[in-house]
């Protein structure tokens, strides 16, 4: 039956191979674009109910007191803080920039054990003043190794003689199992200890911090202590679970969720159109050999399968050939991207979802005439009535 | 004996808009096991109408149609659609071949619907295929294939299940007289050396003198029979 659905399938052979591109198309597009969604949304989902962000209050470009960590952790319910500041980085030219932030190396690390590092290299970088940690891909990419100097150019930060090149000795490598916080291990961990002595200015502050508390359903009640216990000073704190963070982030670009699904509705809206149209079409013409299949003794219901199979075979065709396309095409848009991109990949709820909209698009477009050629009288369509 | 198709007051009528034609009236007829009928008459006179009948292609508005001594005119769709599958094998006009599918697989296609193997449908097909003449034509497409060789494939795809009955509606009307003659000659095979009843509409005479007998249909009623045939 698979082999009489594929031959009625490619009977018009050049019709069918264009209908069958411009399926290929829309799922190609439908691959790449959630992935870039996917990407956009890595930080939120990756992130931790149990972890709060506090950043200045009206800017998060804005340093807090390195002193708040302290009063930070003494409100009721919090139970580690950590701190982080914006290095901003450039290695050896200005395309290969990547997020470069200053930690202290033992709380950062504890705050975020979806990376995963070595002890070895955990101890190495909690010890040495001037080490570094590299993401692993971002490592790969340059070809550092363990046990070299690593020389980077800050984009804000001066050293005490005023130059913007630091350098460091790149102890170890972080890595994240999760393809969705891979992505957020695109960056270079320094010691802030080193960091704050050897800068120019700023010193003693630091860019926001990351807190984490005992129960995420209290979020919002410890968010507001923690901001209340800075209010009317001169570093006044916006403090905010991490995936609100991460959204109001990714939005400052815009809604990507929103645009991909608009332009994702247009794509399929008009695939719908088209191989419905295109389907229809082609079982118009075959009216007489479907009316001699039930001649033969094929069922109502057989002859709707063959013509509902035919709909499955193409959007199933079609939508593997896409998504395998989106597949191959990701890991080099990945090394276009210089690391300044989260990594994009076709999630399994991408491949989900793509399971979703053939099934839905195949049995929008397949039903109409398989109904119809169900309906179909024998003794009229063989009288071409 | 009692008849292979017992046929008694069978009327059909169509309703065409507001008007309700009337193409079978009141029909009684038997076709015994292993008969070869020529159904003939003029256009519009309900030949084709009696064949879809007896074929299990329709149902009839009044009267019986027992075939094997089955009730056919009390099937359902899907029952009717199962039965045909068992007992009718059906050739056309213009052949209705797939055109996608080469001979072989055409020649399958009834025995898709069987619970027989890949192998055995292939082995099948192939018998029916050296039966009719065209062993060596298996791989052809219809199109690769002349009008008569198309209707040979036919005829083994009729058949290839081994059908009781053999319904034909005016199998040599797009052939030449040569290849008229060659199909008739098969058939006469199929009903002499097989067995197998086969009832046929057509216009041509000469087609009918291969028949056991001819009935002539004149308005929707049976207007005489006769045997006789080479």
């Amino acid at each position: 039956m698979i082999r009489l659905v594929w031959a009625q399938l490619f009977r018009k052979k050049t019709r069918t191979v264009l209908t069958l591109l411009s399926v290929v198309v829309a799922f190609l597009l439908f691959g790449l674009l959630q992935a870039v969604q996917v990407a956009f949304e890595s930080g939120a989902d990756a992130a931790d109910a149990r972890r709060l962000l506090t950043t200045a209050r009206y800017s998060i470009i804005e340093p807090l007191p390195i002193g708040h960590a302290r009063a930070i952790e003494r409100v009721p319910g919090v139970v580690a803080v950590a701190s982080a500041d914006w290095f901003g980085a450039k290695y050896q030219n200005e395309s290969n920039a990547f997020p470069v932030f200053a930690v202290d190396p033992a709380r950062y690390l504890d705050m975020y054990p979806e990376f995963t590092v070595t002890p070895a290299h955990r101890e190495a970088f909690v010890k040495t003043r001037t080490g570094a940690l590299a993401g692993q891909r971002l490592a790969d990419r340059y070809g550092w190794k363990v046990g070299q100097k690593l020389p980077l150019a800050s984009e804000i930060h001066t050293k005490t003689d005023g130059s913007l090149n630091w350098e460091f000795d790149l102890v170890g490598v972080l890595d994240a199992e999760d393809p969705a916080v891979r992505g957020n291990a695109d960056m270079v961990l320094i010691n802030v200890a080193y960091f704050d002595e050897a800068r120019q200015f700023g010193r003693g502050r630091t860019g926001w911090y990351i807190v984490r508390i005992a129960d995420s359903r209290e979020a919002r009640a410890i968010s507001a202590a923690i901001d209340h216990v800075f209010a009317n000073s001169p570093d006044e704190t916006k403090t905010q679970p991490e995936k609100e963070f991460a959204i109001g982030f990714a939005k400052q670009i815009g809604d990507i969720g929103a645009m991909v699904t608009r332009i994702l509705i247009a794509v399929f809206f008009t695939i719908l159109i088209l191989t419905g149209n295109t389907m229809a079409q082609a079982i118009r013409e075959r009216i007489p050999e479907l009316a001699v299949l039930k001649t033969l003794g094929f069922s109502d219901r057989t002859v709707t399968a063959l013509v509902l199979g035919e709909a499955f075979m193409l959007l199933g065709l079609g939508a593997l050939l896409g998504m395998g396309a989106a597949v191959s095409v990701l890991p080099a848009l990945n090394g276009k991207t210089g690391g300044r991109f989260p990594p994009l990949f076709v999630s399994a709820e991408t491949w989900l979802l793509a399971g979703v909209v053939t099934v839905a698009l195949a049995l929008a477009i397949g039903l109409p005439p398989a109904i119809r050629v169900a309906r179909l009288r024998i003794v009229d369509a063989l009288a071409g009535r | 004996m009692s008849a292979l198709i017992e046929i008694r007051g069978v009327t059909k009528t169509y309703r065409r808009g507001t008007e309700r034609i009337e193409v079978l009236h009141g029909l009684d007829l038997d076709i015994d096991r292993a008969d070869f009928v020529a159904l003939m008459g003029p256009s519009g006179s309900g030949k084709t109408t009696l064949l879809n009948l007896i074929g299990g292609l329709d149902t009839p508005t009044a009267g019986t149609i027992s075939v094997d001594g089955r009730r056919i005119d009390q099937l359902g769709g899907g029952e009717l659609a199962r039965w045909r599958a068992a007992n009718v094998g059906f050739v056309f006009q213009f052949y209705n071949l797939l055109p996608v599918l080469s001979a072989q697989r055409n020649v399958e296609l009834p025995l898709l619907l069987t619970s027989l193997g890949s192998a055995e449908r292939r082995r099948r097909a192939t018998i029916a295929l050296t039966l009719v003449g065209l062993g060596d034509r298996a791989r052809h497409k219809p199109k690769e294939l002349s009008g008569g060789q198309e209707q040979r494939v036919a005829i083994a795809r009729a058949i290839v299940s081994d059908p009781t009955l053999l319904v034909c509606d005016e199998p040599t009307g797009d052939l030449d007289r040569a290849t008229a003659h060659e199909i008739m000659l098969l058939l006469q095979m199929l009903n002499r050396d097989h067995g197998k009843t086969i009832v046929m509409v057509t216009h041509d005479p000469k087609a009918a003198e291969y028949a056991q007998r001819s009935l002539h249909l004149d308005k929707g009623t049976l207007a005489a029979g006769s045997g006789g045939g080479r």
